[in-house]
């Protein structure tokens, strides 16, 4: 049952309590992650009941992944320079990501971070894992068990957008879900 | 009777189909006071096949390149003399000559040559040095960068880094198709060979201390990272480490038994010491900040590495067995990628500040930090062994070039290749100089 709790707390202080203090994220992480490897059985029923909670997801189906309409079309998270906190905008469309993979646990995604080209290379690949890190945790709090994600950063190597400004920088900083077991 | 004969133990033996599209340089920025040195055409009059390389247009190339001689061009050389009984000093000082090297290329059987020089002092009208040098026909430029490395030491009194490798990391689109390659070439461009080619990211090469292999990150297991340790001679490779999250930024110990390496298997970027006898880890740094690119310093008593636990990617120093890591750098809102010089006493870093990203050189001793390139996004600086240069990775336009500064600053050049980026260029150790 403490993965409800893990739920209500989450409803109660918001993503961004969640997600924004670097500190108590390893602590936060483990409980979590205990948490689930017992409690796995109700994911299904836990997910449906976040869903109505989250508002507006209730009705996303495994077939919403194929959808161009749906929500979860979206599969791109856009970050700025140097920062590796999920903006509240995108933060909407996770959650939806995380409904329909706690909802479906034979579901799995690969959450991989990039970074722009600016600055060097190797840091960058720890800012990409960072980024792809905080949205992990997000969909952990969510009820996304660990089994189902994976991380990968490929920090400035596989830019989405060549070029050598701000306009293919903010296309390139970003983390990309990628469905890889329906 | 100055004359040594040395035998070459070690030469690389390059083996045929690796010649490729060379990198050429370009000088981009020149200096003063570069001593004024004549290399005279070498006598290849014996040979019934001239020899395939131009030995001293090689010799001249490279004391040109290091910024330190103004070799002075062939169509202004006064004579050619072979041997120093031929040589009139009185002519060579009137036209400004501090220096002057000759020499010959004898065939001593099928591809096989001897190339002897003598380096002369001008002023004083006699020989400084002198060396005769056997050579396989493939080994001709190896020699002529090893007669350059002499020539160096002799007359800067610091050992010269021609014989030398650089690596980096090239990557172009082939019908549409991503294809990343490991390459290595000689320390002016010559002779490239790939070591390995990918369709997915290669990255961060590494060399060991003996020069006789190269670490590496390669993302070819289908997304997940690895780093590689691959002898350069046999192409032989080895998986090191493949752990979920990071594994990279590889850097060698001094004495090769350790390599440092980032990973994120404990949730976090943070910096392992991994024993390679047993792979045996330990872990260096803690904390939620991102801890990356470690660096050896050269008596392997400490490691530099990056991190932002300050708010920005700074370096920092910490002992090689973990502790207390104490920040270094405080100039600007960016400083990453470290590079220590062979004594030790400074670092390159990538130094960013107002937007743009340029290589720096940090002094140690006085935590002083200047400036050296004005690109925009440049990275990856690498040590030359000797310490007189710097390589870095720079943008021009649309794709991205090889650059080398003089580490005072003074003199720059500019790597370029045909097609495609190139990046992360490393400059290898001094290796076998029997």
């Amino acid at each position: 049952m403490k993965f409800i709790q893990a739920v209500a707390v989450v409803l109660v202080f918001g993503w961004l309590a969640a997600c924004s203090s670097t500190g108590d994220k390893k602590t936060a992480d483990v409980a979590v992650v205990e948490d689930r490897s017992v409690e796995a059985g109700i994911d299904a029923a836990s997910g449906d009941a976040m869903a109505s909670a989250v508002g507006g997801y209730s009705d996303l189906t495994i077939e919403s992944l194929t959808d161009p309409g749906s929500p979860l079309s979206q599969r791109v998270i856009y970050f700025e320079y140097d920062s590796s906190e999920v903006t509240e905008q995108d933060r909407e469309f996770v959650s939806a990501h995380a409904v329909i993979l706690a909802a479906n646990p034979n579901l799995k995604v690969s959450i991989e971070g990039h970074g722009d080209e600016r600055g060097s290379r190797e840091y960058n690949i720890g800012l990409g894992e960072k980024r792809a890190q905080s949205v992990r945790r997000m969909m952990e709090f969510q009820g996304v068990l660990s089994s189902q994600m994976t991380t990968v950063s490929y920090g400035e190597e596989k830019s989405a957008v060549e070029g050598h400004d701000e306009s293919a920088w903010s296309m390139n900083r970003r983390v990309e879900l990628v469905y890889v077991a329906y | 009777m100055k004359t040594i004969y040395i035998t070459l133990l070690g030469v690389c033996l390059y083996l045929p189909g690796w010649l490729q599209a060379a990198l050429t340089i370009e000088i981009t920025q020149g200096v003063e006071g570069a001593l004024p040195i004549a290399v005279v055409p070498f006598d290849t009059a014996s040979n019934r096949n001239p020899p395939p390389q131009d030995v001293a247009g090689i010799i001249a190339a490279d004391l040109a390149r290091s910024g330190r001689f103004a070799p002075v061009p062939e169509q202004n050389l006064i004579a050619q003399p072979v041997e120093t009984s031929q040589v009139r000093f009185q002519d060579w000082r009137t036209l400004g000559v501090e220096n002057l090297v000759i020499g010959k290329v004898e065939t001593v059987a099928d591809n096989e040559y001897r190339i002897q020089f003598r380096l002369l002092d001008v002023l004083r009208g006699r020989q400084i040095t002198g060396y005769s040098m056997p050579a396989k026909s493939g080994q001709l430029r190896y020699v002529a960068h090893r007669i350059s490395d002499i020539i160096y030491e002799k007359l800067t009194g610091e050992p010269g880094a021609f014989a030398t490798h650089i690596a980096y990391v090239i990557s172009d689109s082939k019908n549409g198709k991503k294809e990343y390659q490991l390459q290595l070439a000689d320390s002016d461009g010559y002779n490239p060979k790939t070591l390995l080619t990918s369709p997915q990211p290669l990255m961060s090469p590494s060399w060991s201390p003996d020069g006789r292999q190269l670490a590496y990150v390669s993302f070819e297991k289908k997304g997940r990272a690895a780093i590689f340790v691959q002898a350069i001679h046999t192409g032989k490779r080895q998986e090191i480490v493949s752990f979920a999250g990071i594994n990279g930024a590889p850097s060698w110990s001094p004495d090769g038994r350790s390599m440092a390496v980032t990973l994120s298997r404990d949730g976090n970027p943070e910096i392992y010491s991994l024993r390679l006898s047993d792979k045996k880890l330990k872990r260096l740094t803690t904390g939620a900040a991102i801890d990356t690119e470690p660096v050896w310093s050269p008596d392997g008593e400490s490691i530099v590495f990056t991190s932002d636990r300050g708010g920005s990617p700074q370096l920092y120093r910490m002992p090689a067995q973990g502790g207390r890591a104490q920040r270094i750098t405080f100039e600007g809102n960016y400083n990453a990628s470290a590079d220590f010089s062979a004594d030790g006493k400074s670092l390159a870093l990538v130094h960013g500040q107002g937007g743009r990203y340029q290589i720096a050189v940090l002094d140690l001793d006085s935590g002083l930090l200047r400036v050296l390139t004005d690109g925009r996004l440049d990275e990856s600086p690498s040590f030359a062994p000797n310490g007189s240069m710097i390589i870095y990775a720079t943008e021009t336009g649309h794709s991205g070039v090889l650059a080398a500064v003089s580490s005072d600053g003074r003199f720059r050049q500019q790597f370029s290749l045909s097609e495609g980026n190139v990046r992360e260029p490393v400059w290898s150790p001094l290796v076998d100089r029997k």
